[in-house]
């Protein structure tokens, strides 16, 4: 990908976030995320009816590179039901881990495809993603 | 100053972290690689050679640090794991045996985890009440606040010396006299003015003083508990082992040593004692005074510059050490200290463990430059022309 339109979409998605604020709305789950060595800590709230995703919010303070992935990664992931979900993830994490991954599955989460090149971030890129798994895992459990 | 004495410094590092830990000069790291490679030997065992020199280097140490920080007995002396554990000690050991429900333990909100949690811990077990000392204008810890949040049921003032994030210095003097008038314990975190200001632990009329030697010039793993004698004899050891005990029967009983062996509990890390050793060596040769000095001294130059740039935000412009806390607007600190780091500067992105700290300043996280004495202007240079051109900051980190 053309290194200034990678750069484009992630600050796009870092100054202007999708669906940033909590909210106040019971058939959410809710789940914190947050690593000590990279001090991005976000909230991340997603609504699951019928094993679909129907929306997610989030909040919190995070860099660049975690604010602009949970973005992309609600934008990826609204409106999928929760195999696909599983699925994403899997492959997204596998993507920033240096492991084989399904490109054509990640849409505009391409963009970090070489975040593995600064290995500080990549907690910072999987933060998200950590959240999304522990409110799935919420789910399937209720 | 002395930049030649610091190896590292030749890769055109640019040092800006030396809150978190220092860099260490040659003459420290020398002096531990000469006990591994010429002496390694336990120490209180041997009847050897080896044993022999490694007691020496390893014993006098402590009367190194009794002089350092104005103590007046070796005995009072115990080597620690570093300034946490220290504190861990003074809480679990000393504290937990005399503090009732009621009692008031007064901390201020600027405090490292390292004097927060400890007493949060205490207070949930029942043993006293933790407080806040309120922080001034410029979230600082004065003296007049230090009165005001007295009661008569205070029992411990437990405070650092400088604080991490804001780097205001505490007048422990003054407290410390409070203290004694009101017949309050006085303990003083270290970790951020051993080797920057003079500590004098009998002046301040310290009850118990902590903090690490990495912080220090000194290597890690190695810090130092102070205790007042006779609360050093009162306090429990929370580690028991070889070393530290006299004798033990198979009816149960036993006979621990005296302080300050008794806290000593195993094989301690000896090459890092002999280290710490050299480290205040090195500083006392220095002047602690002199680096003082030039630290504040280099602060001012670099507030001068920072006010000049618009989008900078400053947290603790008045502090008297050489800490300064700072954000760019609207750029996360993370991302700061990243893009700071294509131009091999080094500094400290986050809440700096002072988590309880965001009340005060509103904001959770900020970009910390902590100074030593190899800094130099030169280096601010960079570093102020780096944050000049951090409009582009988003093209160089992402």
């Amino acid at each position: 990908m053309d290194k200034e339109i990678r750069r484009e979409i992630i600050l796009d998605n870092y100054q202007n976030p999708i669906n940033r604020g909590l909210v106040d709305d019971d058939s959410y789950i809710l789940k914190n995320t947050n690593n000590e060595s990279c001090i991005d800590n976000i909230d991340m709230m997603m609504k699951i009816e019928n094993d679909i995703v129907k929306n997610i919010v989030f909040d919190g303070e995070a860099c660049a590179i975690c604010t602009s992935a949970t973005s992309v990664l609600i934008k990826t992931l609204i409106g999928k039901n929760i195999k696909e979900v599983e699925n994403i993830i899997r492959n997204y994490q596998n993507m920033i881990n240096e492991k084989p991954y399904d490109k054509d599955l990640l849409g505009q989460l391409n963009v970090y495809d070489e975040i593995y090149m600064q290995p500080n971030r990549k907690t910072c890129a999987l933060l998200p993603s950590n959240a999304v798994i522990n409110i799935i895992k919420e789910y399937n459990e209720k | 100053m002395n930049r030649d004495d610091f190896m590292i410094l030749k890769n055109n590092l640019i040092y800006f972290d030396n809150g978190a830990t220092t860099l260490k000069p040659k003459c420290v790291i020398d002096k531990m690689v000469d006990y591994y490679t010429n002496y390694t030997s336990n120490i209180h065992r041997g009847d050897y050679s080896n044993a022999i020199i490694t007691n020496k280097e390893y014993d006098q140490v402590r009367t190194l640090v009794k002089n350092f920080i104005h103590a007046e007995k070796e005995e009072e002396i115990v080597y620690t794991s570093g300034a946490t554990e220290s504190l861990n000690m003074i809480a679990f050991g000393f504290f937990k045996e005399i503090l009732g429900k009621d009692d008031e333990i007064l901390i201020s909100k600027a405090e490292h985890a390292s004097n927060v949690l400890p007493w949060l811990v205490l207070e949930k077990e029942g043993h006293g009440k933790v407080k806040y000392i309120d922080l001034d204008e410029n979230h600082e810890l004065v003296v007049e606040n230090v009165k005001k949040a007295i009661t008569s049921k205070t029992k411990v003032i437990s405070i650092a010396h400088i604080s991490n994030v804001i780097g205001d210095i505490r007048d422990i003097e003054a407290i410390g006299k409070i203290c004694a008038e009101s017949n309050i314990y006085f303990v003083v975190d270290a970790s951020q003015s051993v080797s920057h200001i003079e500590v004098n632990v009998l002046k301040s009329n310290v009850s118990f003083l902590a903090f690490s030697a990495h912080k220090m010039l000194g290597p890690t793993g190695v810090g130092i508990l102070y205790g007042k004698e006779e609360l050093l004899n009162q306090m429990k050891p929370l580690k028991y082992g070889g070393g530290m005990n006299q004798s033990f029967e198979i009816d149960g009983n036993y006979i621990l040593k005296e302080i300050p062996i008794k806290f000593e509990a195993g094989t301690p890390p000896i090459a890092e004692v002999i280290g710490l050793g050299e480290a205040i060596r090195y500083i006392e040769k220095i002047g602690v005074s002199k680096i003082h000095e030039h630290e504040y001294e280099l602060k001012k130059y670099l507030i001068s510059k920072l006010e000049k740039i618009p989008n900078i935000i400053l947290y603790n412009k008045n502090s008297k050490s050489g800490i300064i806390s700072f954000n760019i607007k609207d750029v996360f600190p993370q991302d700061t200290s990243i893009y700071l780091n294509t131009y091999n500067i080094a500094i400290r992105a986050g809440n700096h463990c002072a988590k309880i700290l965001k009340d005060e300043l509103n904001i959770k996280n900020t970009c910390r430059i902590s100074l030593h004495l190899y800094n130099t202007k030169e280096e601010i240079d960079v570093l102020i022309d780096a944050l000049e051109k951090s409009e582009d900051i988003f093209k160089v980190v992402i």
